[in-house]
């Protein structure tokens, strides 16, 4: 459903409030750029954009701390990004560059980093789900305090795999923080075409699991239900399901041709944009100026430029090393 | 009349639908998204959602469901997205579909269609550049099939509806811009292997989207002296046995060329049915080009190396000869 735009004050000191501007941007810009060095041919393969609902994991990582763990899918580069990889480590693992964040061998859907707590990247529905729930089994025997964030389009809520990690993490009672983004379609299908109940916090709380529901093009909204769903996961010992209600303003992958939706919709869509509601918002409290908006803009295009350039000077894995990441190497040798 | 391998499975689908009001489709995006090949592209529109009818994202659970339409008289035609989603619905196609017909002591048959698009070289990497042909081609109580050209992805689809039991067929998705020649209405059957190219010396044995390179090796080696035959399997299961050993007896080399990884392939069975059936008739060891043991990388230049190409067959093939080739 479609509401009024994002409005209202921002109830965040500056530092946060920019920042999270500043987080939308950065994802923005760099898939701009994506989509266009696709079209130059130097990204290949699947490459799914998130514009359009950056509010989500922006507003979403602010609430984590660095110590939790997040598990993404195939629509990642912003919950790397935002996660803390580098944009270099982004665009060189686009290109397949070995400086890549995975070497070159997972490209787009595929962003990992050990150091960062972020365990991929998976391109199966609903595939990072029971791989969620895992990690939270292990958190909660190792007597940890992590918490394990795991985000999912609304189409993997259909696959087997949502149902039996809900039940597991309801039944066990683990600290796992479903994230649903919910753009309201699975390539071409729309959620009434794939669910008999489309109240999506209704199925979740039918696994125990508590649930929340937030504005996804409003990242205050995003981050403040994700910090209340993080203070429920913590003093109530339960799961939290949260869906966010956003919209992917792009295809759903370079071979889409967009026939299930109307232009209209998206451009009505559009005029929630994350982006543009929150920064008119941050400058109608006199937060925010046109310069500093332009600034910050700047500073974000000299990073993607940084992070081409360093993608295009990165070097192609060399064949001796193909079978190297096959299995883990043992120590002896 | 020139169409695309995709257009002549479409005119199968099509065809297939005008033909019998008991088939009916099930998949993902196969109606309003139009397909993720496009190879559903306006069937949506010419037969209406219950019979071109998109599922939710659920592989294990519709793939179940078409198992059921196929025992209650239905002519289903199930659209798994690739076969790399496949996995999710194995345990219905191995437990259920394939074991149906022997564990009612053939009471019932499952006469289900499964298309799955197959197989790497798009740079999607590992999680969507599978070919698990051989895991299915392991399986008693099913068929596997392969459609490599144009022609049969025209016509094999009504031998599979004509079929009793589960057929699984795999498209390659570098196969579904393939152009061709291929008139409006094809009959093929679905037990033979084909020889698409003949020659003399030496056995190319292949099938689906290794069929093109191999005829492009097939063509260098004619340069280089060497008159390769090449066979296209095009049933997986069961196997065609005497084509493929007629082929090397006659020839007294072969080479195999298979997009799965070496170890447990199908080009392994190859290898085993011709060395057990044979061996006495062999001037060289056969030799098997597959893809590296690797998963499939990202990046260009490694996911070409990992899979067979047309210099590895070429290779491959010298190598039977000895240096220099004759
Ligand atoms: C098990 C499985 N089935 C099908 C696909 C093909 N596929 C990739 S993305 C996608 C749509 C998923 O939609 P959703 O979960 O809502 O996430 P979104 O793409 O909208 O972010 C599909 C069907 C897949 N990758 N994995």
């Amino acid at each position: 459903m479609i509401t009024a735009p994002p409005s209202g004050p921002v109830p965040f000191d500056d530092a946060l409030a920019r920042g999270l501007l500043a987080d939308m941007l950065r994802v923005r810009r760099l898939e701009e750029k994506a989509a266009e060095l696709y079209g130059a041919g130097k990204i290949r393969g699947f490459l799914h954009l998130y514009i359009g609902e950056e509010a989500v994991a922006a507003g979403a990582m602010r609430a984590l701390s660095a110590e939790d763990n997040v598990v993404a899918t195939y629509r990642e580069h912003g919950h790397a990004l935002l996660r803390g990889m580098a944009m270099r480590s982004i665009m060189a693992e686009m290109f397949g560059k070995v400086e890549g964040c995975s070497r070159g061998h997972g490209g787009s859907m595929h962003l990992f980093d050990a150091r960062i707590r972020l365990f991929g990247g998976n391109a199966i529905v609903g595939g990072g789900l029971p791989l969620a729930v895992g990690l939270a089994l292990a958190e909660r025997m190792q007597d940890s305090p992590r918490v394990t964030a795991c985000f999912f389009g609304e189409g993997a809520i259909a696959e087997g795999a949502f149902h039996e990690a809900m039940n597991l993490a309801g039944l066990w009672r683990l600290p796992v923080l479903f994230c649903c983004e919910n753009n309201l379609y699975a390539m071409g299908t729309a959620l009434s075409r794939s669910e008999a109940q489309t109240d999506l916090c209704l199925k979740a709380a039918s696994y125990g699991v508590s649930t929340l529901r937030a504005d996804g093009q409003d990242v205050v909204a995003v981050h403040q239900t994700t910090r209340a769903a993080l203070e429920r996961l913590r003093n109530e010992g339960v799961p939290v399901f949260v869906e966010y209600q956003t919209y992917r303003y792009r295809a759903h992958s370079m071979f889409d041709p967009e026939l299930y939706r109307d232009k209209s919709e998206v451009e009505a869509w559009k005029s929630r944009g994350p982006l543009h509601t929150y920064s008119a918002r941050l400058k109608a409290e006199g937060r925010l100026s046109e310069a500093e908006f332009l600034a910050l803009d700047s500073q974000v295009g000299d990073e993607v430029e940084d992070a081409v350039a360093y993608a295009e000077s990165g070097t192609w894995e060399s064949f001796d090393d193909l079978m190297r990441a096959v299995h883990t190497a043992s120590p002896a040798a | 009349m020139k169409r695309s391998y995709r257009e002549a499975l479409r005119g199968a689908l099509r065809a297939a639908l005008a033909g019998d009001p008991r088939v009916f489709m099930m998949g993902e995006d196969i109606g309003r998204y139009g397909g993720t090949y496009a190879v559903t592209k306006g069937l949506l529109d010419e037969f209406g959602a219950e019979r071109i009818r998109d599922t939710p994202l659920s592989e294990l659970g519709f793939v179940g469901a078409g198992i059921g339409a196929a025992l209650g008289g239905m002519r289903p035609i199930v659209e798994i997205m690739t076969v790399n989603f496949s996995l999710l619905a194995l345990d219905q196609i191995v437990n259920t579909a394939a074991l149906y017909h022997h564990m009612s002591g053939g009471q019932f048959s499952v006469p289900l269609v499964i298309r799955v698009a197959t197989g790497a070289g798009r740079q999607v990497a590992a999680q969507h550049s599978h070919s698990f042909e051989n895991w299915y081609a392991h399986i008693p109580g099913i068929k596997v099939l392969a459609p490599a050209t144009v022609e049969d992805a025209r016509g094999m689809l009504a031998a599979a509806l004509a079929d009793p039991d589960p057929v699984v067929m795999f498209e390659h998705v570098q196969l579904y811009n393939l152009e061709d020649e291929c008139p409006d209405l094809v009959e093929v059957d679905i037990v033979s292997a084909k020889v698409r190219r003949p020659g003399s010396q030496l056995s190319l044995i292949t099938y689906g989207g290794s069929l093109p390179k191999t005829l492009v090796a097939a063509e260098r080696l004619a340069t280089l002296g060497i008159d390769a035959e090449v066979i296209d399997l095009r049933v997986l299961r069961p196997l065609d046995a005497p084509t493929v050993l007629a082929s090397v007896r006659k020839c007294r080399r072969a080479v195999v060329i298979d997009e799965c990884w070496r170890s447990g392939s199908l080009a392994a069975e190859i290898v085993a049915l011709i060395v057990e059936n044979a061996f006495y008739d062999l001037d060289a060891p056969p030799a098997r080009v597959c893809s590296e043991e690797v998963p499939i990388p990202y990046a260009k230049h490694l996911e070409d190396a990992v899979l067979p190409q047309p210099e590895k067959i070429v290779d491959a093939a010298l190598s039977l000869f000895g240096e220099p080739p004759p």
